[in-house]
């Protein structure tokens, strides 16, 4: 069938999004456990992404999109239309195996931060025919979806509890394999797609399904200000924002450059940074107490903990780390208990309290 | 569509909002006298949006359809710059068509692919009218916020990924009746203004609406308006003091105040530019009523010690000063917000308390699940035409379609080909929705406790909700629990007729098996939620048991098996509301609530009707 080798074609020519500048990370007002999480994840991707959720008009989206300016470049393998690592190259992606030199040119590149919107088809989520090859050229190539854009960067998908049920199937699974798998007619594509899922959205339009829920790493709630000097300074922070744009971010350049190099730093610490045996015995009980099931929740508070530390700039975990991340780790993976109507947020802590008890 | 054309259509709208030079123009009527009326407010509303679309997101305009809703709708598309487009949302919108797509006719015709613009990129730069907001579902309102959001259309179907500028306005008819659920909130949140024509005349239309170069001065004017810190933390104050959750909508307010100053030409918002802010856009959202203002007094002295002490050169008595101001401008924002506050604000007393979160999520009319046969559909999904499933004729022809090049080169000696190569994966079967029936079922106890007078009581609320039911094509259900058990009077039915002869021959007097009666509760509960239906359960009790499980008499043994049978109910998740019947709220009945995770509603003096409303809150 096929009459030449297809390869992957980097997605296709298109409107580039606004290139104006976003949001600085650091004019966000308030907001810490949103923002700690989101520096967690990127230090450390493991730790399986950030669910926001809580009020509207928080700031959740635009904490995400400003993440995006802040993360430092990564390399890649050049010619790699999945962004391969050029130091790690992936032994299964196969446009590298394509490009065939090996160790091969790298390039810099910032990390994708790809937004997933709602109204988005199958065929762009993970890749389909390319569609201007098929038509002018009757040639069969694969043009890689979002998924592929998204690997080894963030996924981020805004009213995430109102994404449809097909499309959260497909997320599902390549978020548990790191791996996006596309058969159809001749067409057959494994590349690699691991990404940090982000998503923010407010339950009480429709609650998220578990398993979704579960590829959440950690769960932060976000919640309005409660004082007027504190709103009142967001307005005009935006305000200012809006503006003047470029103004404003390069009053902010130099604190979201020190955020940077902060995750640079704890990215280079966090492989030294050990976890006291005593510790980790307290987060199994911790986790035991909390009734989540099976080892996520676990392994999270483990991951999170060591992101935390390497970001505080400790060289062990402590009882303090433990105490801030089991909130956000853990609420989200409580065993539902009809007769327990106080929020999950108190539950965790109750729970904290009993296991330093 | 231009202006010109526009009064083509409608020809009407001349009428007043062209009006002659010498009179007086909207600008200067509206700064000499803020708005009073309902109708000055809603013409000011559309102004303000007018000039700035991308601060304040668009309008919401709650009630009836009418004349004044038309009149308002033509006026503000004779502000909008001139051939600015001006679209409908048709309520059964597909994504292809909202969003855009591959454009298959001439995607064929061409042989190379073609997109198709949706109705959000059209839209740019003009306003997108959604004709009956309270109809539109989440999931579509998700899709139009990421555009307002960004003023961007993220594109990614049918093989084409691009960013489209959709920059618009949205004019929402709100016609949700006050016991109807709202539009979704993803949606509300992002309109800054809300307004109410109930209660316009005929006679209030006449009066002159802003004229387009007026609204294109105020435009060019925005951005050199200047908002004050006072003036904006008093709107921050107002704004806490109603409850107002979130910042948006102070961010609304505050560009509401800026276009108000502009349109009266002013360098610097002012006292009744702030007001206007408060009735447009803070008031709606209100979702407590203010305390009175001398109870204020002591709370504001207290937030004065904690902000910072005055700056250098700066008197104590400015800062007092200041202060005051700031007060004093709230308290005009509040002033005008209390003339829109929701309704059963003020008497909070009697208005239930707000659903606890948890339980909202589902639409009351039934939750919207997945269905192959039935329903409206959502859209397409790959897969084959069997198992009931329908096939989706046009979205197979669009998969079909990029193949057809590479499946005639492999196959070019087939002399009777077919104009299409349709395959087997190119078939795509379409997405329906089916919206969920709802029952309401309601658990009465009619034994002697509940005092027969009550009984009465509480067979007319569900003589009023069956009718509301009906309405709606819900199902009731009707268990009444006396003497020694329960019984299923009433199997979930639509009959109102039938409802009402079970009601009316319902006994009363003898002991409470409240435990029975909530056993027979939830065998109805787990039924309805194993049809797919979405129950309501609705318990009228004192909490008082005295009859035990198995018919035997003995209060300890009675109220025992009630709390269990009460934490089973509780576990199947469903919605509950629990009625105390009692003449004074008893700590029974809350614990009993407490227990089977019910929203608890006390009425020691109720009558049928505000029962039925309670009720109807809780849903």
């Amino acid at each position: 069938m096929l009459d030449r080798p297809f390869r992957a074609q980097p997605a296709k020519a298109v409107v580039a999004p606004a290139a104006r500048p976003q949001f600085p990370f650091s004019a966000i007002v308030g907001q810490d456990e949103m923002k700690t999480a989101l520096l967690i994840a990127a230090v450390d991707p493991s730790v399986g992404g950030v669910l926001a959720i809580g009020d509207r008009g928080t700031g959740k989206s635009t904490a995400v999109r400003a993440l995006a300016g802040l993360l430092p470049a990564q390399k890649a393998v050049a010619g790699c239309a999945y962004g391969c690592d050029a130091g790690r190259p992936d032994p299964c992606c196969p446009s590298c195996a394509q490009l065939g030199v090996r160790p091969g040119p790298s390039v810099s590149r910032s990390v994708p931060v790809v937004d997933l919107p709602l109204g988005a088809t199958e065929d762009r989520v993970v890749g389909a025919l390319d569609l201007e090859k098929a038509l002018t050229l009757g040639e069969k190539a694969f043009e890689p979806g979002l998924l592929a854009r998204a690997n080894r960067g963030f996924l981020y998908i805004d009213e995430v509890n109102l994404l449809e049920d097909h499309l959260v199937d497909l997320l599902l699974d390549v978020a548990a394999s790191g791996e996006n798998v596309v058969e159809r007619e001749g067409l057959s594509i494994r590349h690699p797609a691991r990404f940090v899922l982000i998503g923010s959205g407010n339950p009480e339009e429709g609650e998220l399904r578990p398993q979704l829920l579960d590829r959440f790493g950690l769960c932060v709630e976000v919640r309005t200000p409660a004082d007027v000097k504190t709103r009142v300074e967001v307005v005009k922070r935006r305000d200012a924002f809006e503006r003047d744009r470029d103004g404003f971010c390069a009053y902010w350049a130099t604190e979201d450059a020190k955020v940077r190099r902060r995750i640079e730093r704890a990215r280079k610490r966090i492989d030294a940074i050990a976890t006291p045996e005593s510790l980790l015995e307290t987060i199994a009980r911790l986790c035991l107490a909390v009734g989540s099931d099976g080892l996520r929740g676990e392994l999270t508070v483990m991951r999170a903990t060591r992101a935390l530390a390497a970001l505080s700039g400790a060289m062990v975990v402590t009882e303090a780390h433990i105490r801030q991340i089991a909130a956000p780790a853990l609420r989200h993976r409580l065993r539902r208990n009809p007769l327990d109507d106080s929020g999950s947020t108190s539950r965790v802590e109750r729970a904290v309290a009993e296991a330093f008890g | 569509m231009s202006r010109r054309s526009a009064s083509v259509l409608a020809p009407h709208l001349q009428m007043g909002c062209e009006s002659e030079t010498a009179g007086p123009t909207f600008a200067r009527q509206s700064s000499a006298n803020p708005p009073t009326t309902v109708w000055t407010g809603a013409v000011a509303a559309v102004a303000l949006l007018a000039i700035d679309p991308p601060g304040l997101g668009g309008l919401r305009v709650r009630g009836a359809a009418g004349p004044a809703r038309d009149r308002l709708l033509s006026i503000f598309r004779t502000l909008l710059p001139d051939g600015a487009p001006f679209r409908k949302l048709p309520l059964g919108v597909s994504d292809g068509r909202l969003l855009g797509g591959l454009d298959l006719a001439a995607t064929l015709a061409s042989g190379r692919s073609v997109l198709e613009r949706g109705l959000l990129a059209e839209t740019d730069g003009g306003a997108l009218v959604i004709p009956s907001a309270e109809r539109i579902d989440a999931g579509l309102a998700g899709r139009l916020a990421g555009a307002i959001d960004n003023g961007v259309l993220a594109l990614q179907r049918d093989g084409f990924a691009s960013h489209l500028p959709a920059r618009f306005s949205i004019f929402a008819c709100d016609e949700a009746l006050q016991d109807e659920q709202p539009p979704p909130a993803v949606l509300t949140e992002r309109l800054g203004l809300v307004i109410s024509l109930s209660g316009v005349g005929r006679h209030d239309l006449e009066v002159a609406a802003p004229r387009p170069d007026e609204i294109a001065a105020a435009r060019a004017q925005l951005s050199s308006v200047a908002l004050d810190d006072e003036a904006l933390a008093a709107l921050g104050q107002a704004a806490i003091e109603l409850g107002v959750v979130g910042v948006r909508p102070l961010m609304f307010a505050a560009a509401a105040a800026r276009a108000s100053a502009a349109l009266a030409g002013r360098k610097k918002v002012s006292a009744e530019d702030l007001a206007l802010a408060g009735r447009l856009v803070l008031g709606p959202r209100a979702t407590q009523a203010p305390a009175r203002a001398q109870d204020r007094e002591p709370e504001h002295d207290a937030d004065q010690e904690e902000g910072p002490p005055p700056a250098d050169g700066q008197s104590h008595d400015e800062a007092a000063e200041q202060d005051g101001n700031r007060r004093e401008m709230a308290e005009t924002v509040l002033q005008a917000a209390a003339a829109v506050l929701p309704r059963g604000l003020l008497d909070a007393a009697g208005a239930p308390p707000p659903m606890s979160k948890a339980r909202s999520a589902p639409g009351r009319a039934g939750a919207a699940h997945g269905s192959k046969q039935r329903g409206r559909p959502i859209g397409s999904r790959p897969g084959a035409p069997d198992n009931g499933a329908r096939l989706d004729l046009i979205d197979t022809l669009r998969a079909a379609a990029p193949w057809q090049g590479i499946r005639r080169r492999a196959a070019p000696t087939v002399a009777t080909s077919p104009r299409v190569l349709v395959r087997r994966e190119d078939f795509r079967i379409k997405r329906l929705k089916e919206k969920r029936r709802t029952v309401t079922i309601f658990a009465v106890d009619a034994s002697g406790s509940a005092a027969l007078h009550r009984l009465a009581e509480a067979k007319g609320a569900v003589e009023l909700l069956l009718a509301q039911s009906y309405i709606r094509r819900d199902e009731v259900a009707l268990v009444a629990f006396r003497g020694s058990g329960a019984e299923i009077v009433l199997p979930p039915t639509r009959s109102l007729a039938r409802a009402r002869r079970a009601l009316t021959g319902l006994p009363g007097g003898g002991g409470t098996p409240l435990a029975s009666g909530l056993d027979a509760a939830a065998a109805l509960v787990g039924h309805a939620c194993r049809r797919g239906d979405q129950p309501t359960l609705v318990v009228l009790t004192d909490g008082a048991a005295n009859v035990a499980r198995d018919g035997a008499g003995g209060r300890k043994r009675a109220q025992d098996d009630a709390t269990a049978a009460a934490r089973a109910l509780g576990a199947l998740g469903a919605r509950a509301v629990l009625i105390d019947v009692s003449p004074r709220p008893q700590e029974r009945a809350r614990d009993l609530a407490e227990a089977m995770s019910a929203r608890y509603v006390a009425l020691p003096s109720a009558d049928a009707a505000q029962m039925a409303r309670a009720i109807g809150a809780g849903r």
